[in-house]
């Protein structure tokens, strides 16, 4: 068992920022940066289950199907996600958890715009961090405002939204509703008008609209559909002349119920992408830092239909050739009643700004002050983590 | 029933749908705003596209006559461009050949088209061009609503070839716009004497079996007008009218026609088609006297109680239930009567009516009504082309009912799997589009006032993402139910 000191010394010496910072970004170098917004706000203590903590395995039954993958002793791996394990085993990926943007509410809509934003309270909606990121690099350099930054997607995911010039990809079977719309639809058909909620129920079982529960049926499930934005945005990204930022959202993060079959279609489909990354990058994987961020996390224990609510702490996931890897960054709360945040959630202890700061400014070449000002206003007194590339 | 509710169904049962300028076009008294928006109709217009001006319109929108000249000119062409092609074909003749004048480059007349879809697409373009502007700008939207439904009333089908293809939005600009606020005799004699009506249900081509222009006795006479008129447009299918009835009335109407000179209003009346002597119909006998002897019926059509009961009953089934109220029915039929058909009067009565406001919101909107709510609640605009297709797609093509009778009113014909299917994939590709700058929470109580649930409130709410929750508001039973 692993306590909390123990597991900080163990960790990145996260509050040591009186040591300068041992920046890997240097000239010649020619990093890439992607950035993947999971939008539902994964359930960080199903994809990083901390089996080591005494409390844990009362708080909820495993939310994965077989046996976790060990990774340090204390966190375990969602078995849906192989290769990112393989990555870590490579010192290729770190996971950053019971991280959290400064955002304290659970509303979807404010939680995203907090995280994508870059700003600390709602409402900011009209250019993102990563945006604001690009144009604060040097303007001759391959990644800042010179070259076009790379958005993934039919919309525009607000974190790189901006003045910075883009181009836009997206893989045609997009196209088709959101396959959660249909369950969300039926929820609230079945309680205000039962006769669309008929029409709606027997397009589901006649295969004729969209369930929701097969999202790794064909190209364009969740699944399906993050692993084509992956592989497009890599073949464009591994091109010499290539996109050297890119972003992109992954829908469908939002696992109110049967939460454990979900999850481990949609952490497949994160997984595949993370190796579609690296696989489509070929040589280039070796300077790239892939960020996974997700608005918020999910209640410590499960609700009453076998999945989670809106909650705060989650995981992060940094992959990547660039990244050092290999380890669980955390400050690790605890599970007990009281150290839960509300009595109900993972307690945030490591602040997400922080992490995109150390990978900006190591990975990137940011300037920091610029990163505290302009790309996450209002957060002097945030600073970069030290040493995660 | 708060003002907001009461101005929300104003929007949503009588109108087009709340624009992001809100309620407020029916705050106050909603019967009055209904009615008002009645006395100063929009009109349509749109400025000439280069492709208009080279097929030679003298407007975007142009009259009914000129488009048969330009039908004319097209079929004209298209003809020609057969001929040089089978020429092209057969074995080269040892001198050029002379029907392709512009092909030698030498002068000739120059083909008015460049490929076969030039001239349906210029007109089909520009007629939902015009219309789309209306409709977004429509403050509620009442007098579109009822101009959609006559047109759908008096339907015809682009269906039926090229020229109701081309005439179809000429037809409702003629025919139905002009007069849905009017009395319903000059409503029905517009639409049934319209070239596009007379080609749909085949009237043009009927001949009297003893009129002049039939010595020869090869062709005769075609029932299909007389009937619908009777069946569908006045009296209704149970009217009290017999097949001898159909049969004199189709003989009374014969010699209407269109005239494609490009002069008048495109009606002819052909007297060497007419087949003479008179008719008795419905009982009443009617001297021959030309085009005036169907006039004269169509009047007595107009003012036929049947046809009063048949006109309130579609009236009241579209506006506020699938199961008419029949005393509501009953009423707004009396009102025809006493008004000798003034259908503003109907409307007046239909709105005054406590029915209209307090009936269950039971009805879907169809997938036109569905469409225009939705592009005016986003505030997004479509291009003419994806519009039409977005009709097609959802079942209810533009100006192409399954049949005479027009697209069902009922909201079962509706409420099916592949229906709302669509309607899922329409409301979140829609949604996508302004999901950067629009909060879904913002939308919900915007959009929806005045009727939104707590359910649909809280689903909002906790959606996933800005599309979602976007299109969570348009697929809400108070968005699709009016």
């Amino acid at each position: 068992m692993i306590d909390r000191r123990s597991f900080l010394v163990a960790s990145t010496g996260l509050f040591a920022s009186a040591v300068l910072p041992q920046s890997a970004f240097a000239a010649g170098r020619d990093p890439r940066f992607v950035v993947i917004i999971l939008r539902g706000a994964l359930d960080g203590l199903a994809a990083v289950p901390p089996v080591g903590d005494p409390d844990f395995a009362a708080l909820r039954p495993p939310a994965w199907e077989g046996e976790a993958l060990p990774l340090n002793g204390f966190f375990s791996l969602n078995p849906a996600m192989p290769n990112l394990k393989r990555l870590y085993g490579a010192s290729q990926a770190a996971i950053v958890h019971a991280s959290a943007t400064p955002y304290r509410n659970r509303s979807h809509f404010d939680g995203q715009d907090v995280l994508e934003s870059g700003f600390d309270v709602p409402g900011h909606a009209d250019t993102g961090w990563l945006n604001r990121l690009i144009l604060s690099l040097g303007q001759g350099s391959k990644i800042g405002a010179a070259q076009k930054s790379l958005s993934v997607g039919t919309l525009t995911p607000l974190v790189i939204r901006g003045e910075a010039p883009l181009l836009g990809w997206a893989p045609q079977q997009l196209k088709a509703a959101d396959p959660d719309l249909a369950p969300r639809l039926l929820r609230l058909y079945g309680e205000t008008d039962p006769a669309l909620m008929t029409v709606l129920q027997e397009g589901i079982d006649t295969g004729k609209i969209a369930s929701g529960m097969n999202p790794m049926m064909g190209g364009g499930g969740p699944a399906g559909a993050m692993v084509d934005m992956a592989k497009g945005a890599a073949a464009l990204m591994g091109r010499d002349d290539g996109p050297r930022i890119a972003a992109m959202a992954f829908d469908g993060w939002d696992t109110h119920t049967a939460e454990q079959r979900r999850l481990t279609q949609l952490l497949g489909g994160l997984d595949q992408s993370l190796a579609a990354f690296e696989q489509g990058l070929g040589a280039k994987w070796a300077d790239t830092v892939v960020l996974v961020a997700t608005e918020f996390g999910r209640t410590a224990r499960f609700n009453g239909t076998q999945g989670s609510d809106h909650g705060q702490a989650t995981t992060a996931f940094l992959a990547g050739g660039a990244v050092k890897g290999g380890r669980v960054i955390a400050d690790w709360p605890g599970l007990k009643g009281a150290q839960l945040y509300e009595g109900r959630d993972l307690t945030p202890t490591t602040d997400l700004r922080a992490v995109v700061m150390g990978v900006a400014r190591d990975h990137l070449g940011a300037d920091v002050r610029r990163l505290q000002t302009d790309v996450f206003p209002g957060a002097l007194s945030v600073k970069p983590l030290d040493g995660l590339v | 029933m708060s003002p907001d509710t009461r101005a929300a169904i104003a929007f949503s049962r009588f109108g087009l749908g709340i624009t992001p300028r809100g309620l407020g076009a029916a705050s106050g008294e909603a019967r009055e705003a209904l009615l008002a928006e009645l006395k100063s109709p929009p009109t349509l217009s749109m400025s000439l596209s280069d492709v208009q001006r080279d097929l030679g319109f003298s407007t975007a929108l142009p009259p009914t006559p000129e488009l048969l000249t330009q039908i004319a000119a097209y079929n004209r062409a298209r003809k020609e461009r057969r001929e040089i092609k089978a020429q092209n074909q057969t074995p080269a003749p040892d001198t050029p050949s002379m029907a392709a004048p512009d092909m030698a480059g030498k002068p000739g007349k120059p083909a008015p088209l460049m490929d076969d879809q030039r001239l349906p697409q210029a007109v089909s373009f520009a007629e939902v061009a015009a219309r789309l502007k209306v409709w977004g700008d429509a403050r509620i939207g009442f007098h579109e609503r009822l101009v959609m439904f006559w047109a759908n009333h008096f339907a015809v089908s682009v269906d039926k070839g090229l020229p109701v293809r081309i005439l179809a939005g000429a037809y409702e600009r003629e025919a139905i716009r002009p007069h849905v606020t009017g009395r319903f005799r000059d409503l029905l004699l517009a639409a049934e004497r319209h070239p596009a009506m007379q080609v749909y249900l085949d009237n043009d081509a009927s001949i009297g079996p003893n009129a002049r222009a039939n010595r020869n006795g090869k062709r005769g006479l075609n029932e299909n007008l007389a009937r619908e008129i009777l069946e569908l447009h006045t009296l209704g299918v149970n009217g009290g009218y017999t097949q001898a009835d159909v049969t004199r009335f189709a003989k009374v109407i014969t010699g209407w026609g269109i005239n494609r000179s490009g002069q008048g209003d495109g009606f002819r009346f052909n007297a060497n088609a007419h087949e003479p002597g008179p008719q008795t119909i419905l009982g009443k006998t009617y001297a021959d006297d030309g085009e005036r002897q169907g006039i004269r019926v169509l009047e007595d059509l107009a003012r036929h109680p049947a046809t009063a009961k048949h006109i309130a009953t579609k009236l009241v089934r579209h506006f506020v239930s699938d199961q008419p109220p029949p005393a509501l029915v009953e009423r707004l039929s009396r009102r025809f009567i006493d008004t000798d058909g003034d259908l503003s009067a109907v409307y007046a009565t239909l709105i005054a009516a406590d029915e209209s406001w307090s009936a269950p919101r039971a009805k879907l909107r169809t997938p036109q009504e569905y469409v225009i709510a939705s592009l005016r609640a986003l505030d997004t605009p479509v291009q003419p082309q994806r519009f039409l297709q977005t009709l097609r797609v959802l079942g209810q093509p533009l100006w192409q009912p399954p049949g005479p009778n027009g697209f069902s009113d009922l909201a079962s014909v509706w409420a099916t799997p592949e229906g709302l299917n669509n309607r899922l994939d329409l409301a979140y590709q829609l949604s996508e589009r302004v999901a950067e700058k629009t909060d879904p929470r913002v939308f919900a109580e915007e959009r929806l006032k005045g009727l939104i649930s707590e359910t649909t409130r809280r689903s909002v709410a906790l959606a996933e993402t800005r599309p979602q929750g976007l299109a969570l508001v348009l697929l809400s039973p108070e968005f699709m139910r009016r």
